[in-house]
């Protein structure tokens, strides 16, 4: 047809949407938040933290030490034995309210500095981690009030001093899940963030303080390794509260061994996506792209060992190259991007460091033409095919945009290699027939199991893992078990 | 693709029931994820000036008249008479009777005439008289036919005498293009959309089309992912590229930018051109124009700014 207009190129070129970073105002430096007030470390210790797709420095915030973290559980022992504990349920419940309302009202600040200090897609914060994060909130303020229905005892008690320390991957939204329960069963809280991602559980303690949290209820201390570890050594702490990586999830147990600390840990995985012949593929397809490179992959429940029936290998691998394609690589804060940055060097350096053991393994390794900035750190999304069991890549969590592409034959064969791993955190299934997901959910050794979908979390349900992935459970009412004394 | 034996309706059944499932939930999801896109500047007044191109200009009303025909070619050849870069719609789309007065009208301009046939809206009739209204349509001078599958047939798996009608009518439609509804509302599954689309294009359509605009639900975006995904896939197993028609309750700029970005990232740029994907409208072409003129002049022009036709 003469005249028919054409898009400016072949492909269409979506403009560059930036969200716009003006609504936060980051400060050049920040305090460690101790009893209601924000002050710098005792000893003056300070880090910096960056903005991963840029390497921009973004703030200075205080390195606690150990007479911060004295100064923190001590505030926070105060708070509970003086205003925390005595107060009722209902009362109590009303700061979770107005705390998971200011989040809301401020959804779009927490949401752009998220992406600031993580790394991640502006579109996962906004859509995902600020509204779960206030949703935990408001889920575990109903509770407050009705702790004598929660099934553990007519009058369970809180247990005192809660150390929580959290991860770089969803540093706003596991910050909600560790405060949200803790608080609502009448426990006082001291909140290690990691180092990377201090940012937003800063603006968390801002939001304390204009929710009116009474002093010392609530107290974040940023730091190192060596803060979580005082933390965790401190005796006037009762309950610890981790999640990260196994390694570090095996000290704290040691460290806590033979005393009467309280203890759960939320740790790794190397979940199985298992996808069966009948899988309705399109939407499959979604799922494994979903399960791997949702948050860079950055995701202790990630799926990354795609298990598939055989007799479909190729016809999945082939939409998997034509589904990859098309995503998204880039800054941050364009509402377009899909996949962000990696959080930092060291995690991209241990990403590359298992991507080239998977390649001398004799895996094949693909990934789509991707322009990555120069600046930054970046990983493009990466399949390997012909992955077996005893391959690295298979056995080991990346927690990075590496999916192992593993086959089987029969459901029988799934359901061993899907639990051939010393983790049991999560597993997908992705088949058309009913009895059969219900077949597989009765056998796969994980604590969530999604059917036909990935990556789905709601307050109410419990979220934990078997074997090296940990042990409690986070989410409804078991994730109060954790904080109270029946 | 398919032999003579192929085509009786256990033989259909089989092929069609052994189509990779849709799960509904998962397709919702990835229509609500690329509704998040955000489209602006270049790429927003490129996607303006796309969607006009691919409208199949529509009346389709027991009152339609030639003065009323007349108006709507007037329109569909000049949408914007002031600013002739506006580009022209992709056709009009009217009932057999009136292909005459549009095919005048239109006469000498790059708009295509397209007609309803096969008793249109609702396919209930005899083949021989669906066959007599496609050559009224012919002999007029359509350039296009867009016909309605017998959704009686489909629904009690009589999928053979749906496939032998849609081979019947690409037979007298000759050189026209062949636009096949589905009418994916009495469909109701998106199982069942995915196999009538491949039903219709193993039959022969050109394109395969969503709605009449008579039946609610019309097109609905995740309606037109299994539509896009079913013709990626058809043309990875056949070699033969079909377009896609969405159709009915697309009244907005923005729902028909968000289509654009389906047909984008679901079957692929190849299809982002009129000759593979049309939007069959009315009141769409006034926001489009009144959206056009907001991005090139800042302001947003009173309703009245635009023609009525």
């Amino acid at each position: 047809m003469a005249g028919t207009p054409q898009l400016a190129d072949p492909a269409w070129a979506y403009a560059p949407a930036p969200e716009s970073a003006g609504i936060v105002s980051i400060a050049p430096e920040y305090g460690l938040f101790i009893d209601g007030q924000f002050r710098p470390a005792a000893a003056g210790g300070q880090l910096a933290t960056i903005n991963p797709a840029t390497e921009e420095p973004l703030a200075r915030v205080a390195e606690a030490a150990q007479a911060d973290v004295d100064a923190a559980v001590t505030a926070a022992t105060v708070a509970f034995e003086r205003v925390w504990r005595p107060m009722p349920g209902a009362e109590r419940a009303k700061y979770l309210y107005r705390i998971a309302r200011i989040v809301q009202e401020r959804a779009r600040e927490f949401a752009v500095l998220e992406s600031l200090d993580n790394g991640k897609p502006i579109r996962e914060s906004r859509d995902v981690d600020v509204p779960l994060a206030a949703a935990h909130f408001f889920y575990y303020a109903g509770w407050a009030d009705k702790l004598e229905h929660a099934g553990l005892g007519p009058q369970p008690r809180p247990l005192g001093v809660a150390g929580q320390i959290i991860p770089w991957n969803f540093p706003l939204l596991m910050a909600a899940w560790k405060l949200a329960p803790a608080l609502a069963a009448g426990n006082t809280c001291v909140l290690k963030p990691a180092e990377t991602t201090p940012l937003t559980a800063l603006l968390l303690a801002e939001v304390c303080q204009q929710a009116g949290l009474p002093p010392g209820v609530v107290n974040v201390l940023t730091g190192a390794g060596a803060t979580g570890a005082a933390l965790v050594a401190h005796p006037g702490v009762r309950k610890i509260a981790f999640t990260g990586s196994t390694d570090v999830g095996r000290q704290i147990a040691a460290a806590v061994a033979g005393t009467s600390t309280r203890l759960t840990l939320e740790l790794g995985g190397k979940a199985a996506n298992i996808v069966f012949d009948d899988a309705p593929m399109d939407q499959a397809v979604e799922g494994i792209v979903n399960g791997i490179f949702f948050n860079q992959g950055h995701v202790c429940c990630a799926g990354s060992r795609l298990l598939v029936q055989e007799s479909v290998l190729d016809e999945v691998t082939d939409r998997l190259r034509t589904r990859l394609a098309a995503l998204r690589v880039g800054d941050p804060l364009d509402k377009n991007t899909d996949i962000g940055a990696i959080n930092s060097r060291e995690q991209l350096t241990k990403i590359c460091e298992l991507s080239d053991a998977g390649e001398a393994e004799g895996a094949q390794r693909w990934s789509p033409a991707c322009q990555l900035p120069q600046r930054g750190f970046w990983f493009a999304p990466t399949i390997f095919t012909g992955v077996s069991q005893s391959h690295r890549i298979a056995r080991e969590e990346i927690f990075g945009p590496v999916l192992s592409v593993l086959t089987f034959r029969t459901p029988d064969e799934a359901v061993a290699k899907a639990n051939n791993t010393p983790y049991g955190l999560s597993a997908g299934v992705w088949t058309d027939k009913g009895s059969r997901v219900l077949w597989l959910a009765q056998r796969l050794r994980a604590g969530v199991v999604w059917a036909n979908t990935f990556n789905k979390f709601d307050p109410a349900s419990p979220f934990g893992g078997y074997r090296e992935s940990g042990y409690g459970r986070e989410g409804g009412r078991h994730g109060l078990a954790a904080y109270l004394d029946a | 693709m398919t032999s003579a034996a192929g085509t009786s309706d256990a033989a259909l059944r089989q092929l069609l029931h052994g189509l990779p499932g849709v799960d509904e939930v998962g397709a919702r999801e990835r229509v609500a994820a690329l509704a998040t896109r955000s489209i602006k500047k270049d790429a927003k007044m490129a996607a303006l000036d796309l969607a006009i191109a691919m409208i199949d200009l529509t009346t389709l009303e027991g009152a339609d008249t030639p003065g009323k025909v007349r108006a709507l070619c007037a329109k569909a050849r000049r949408p914007e008479p002031r600013d002739p870069a506006v580009p022209p719609v992709a056709a009009v789309c009217v009932y057999p009777d009136l292909v005459g007065t549009a095919k005048s009208e239109l006469a000498g301009s790059t708009v295509a005439v397209a007609s309803v046939a096969t008793a249109f809206p609702s396919g209930r009739s005899s083949l021989p008289v669906k066959l007599a209204d496609v050559q009224d349509a012919i002999r007029a001078g359509a350039d296009e036919i867009d016909m309605v599958i017998d959704r009686g047939a489909f629904l009690s798996g009589r999928y053979g005498q749906v496939f032998a009608e849609i081979t019947a009518v690409r037979q007298a439609c000759g050189s026209a293009r062949l636009k096949v509804i589905l009418e994916t509302g009495e469909l109701a599954t998106l199982d069942n959309v995915a196999r009538a689309s491949w039903l219709a294009m193993l039959a022969g359509a050109d394109f395969i089309k969503t709605s009449t605009g008579k039946v609610t639900p019309a097109a609905t975006p995740p309606v037109a992912l299994v539509m896009l995904g079913a013709v990626r896939d058809y043309e990875r197993a056949a070699g033969r590229q079909v377009g896609v028609k969405v159709a009915g309750g697309i009244r907005t700029a923005k729902d028909a930018i968000r289509y654009l970005v389906l047909v984008n990232e679901t079957a692929g740029p190849r299809w982002l051109s009129p000759e593979m994907f049309r939007i069959g409208a009315s009141s769409l072409l006034n926001d489009l124009l009144m959206q056009r003129s907001k991005q090139r002049t800042g302001q947003y022009a009173g309703a009245n700014y635009f023609s009525l036709d």
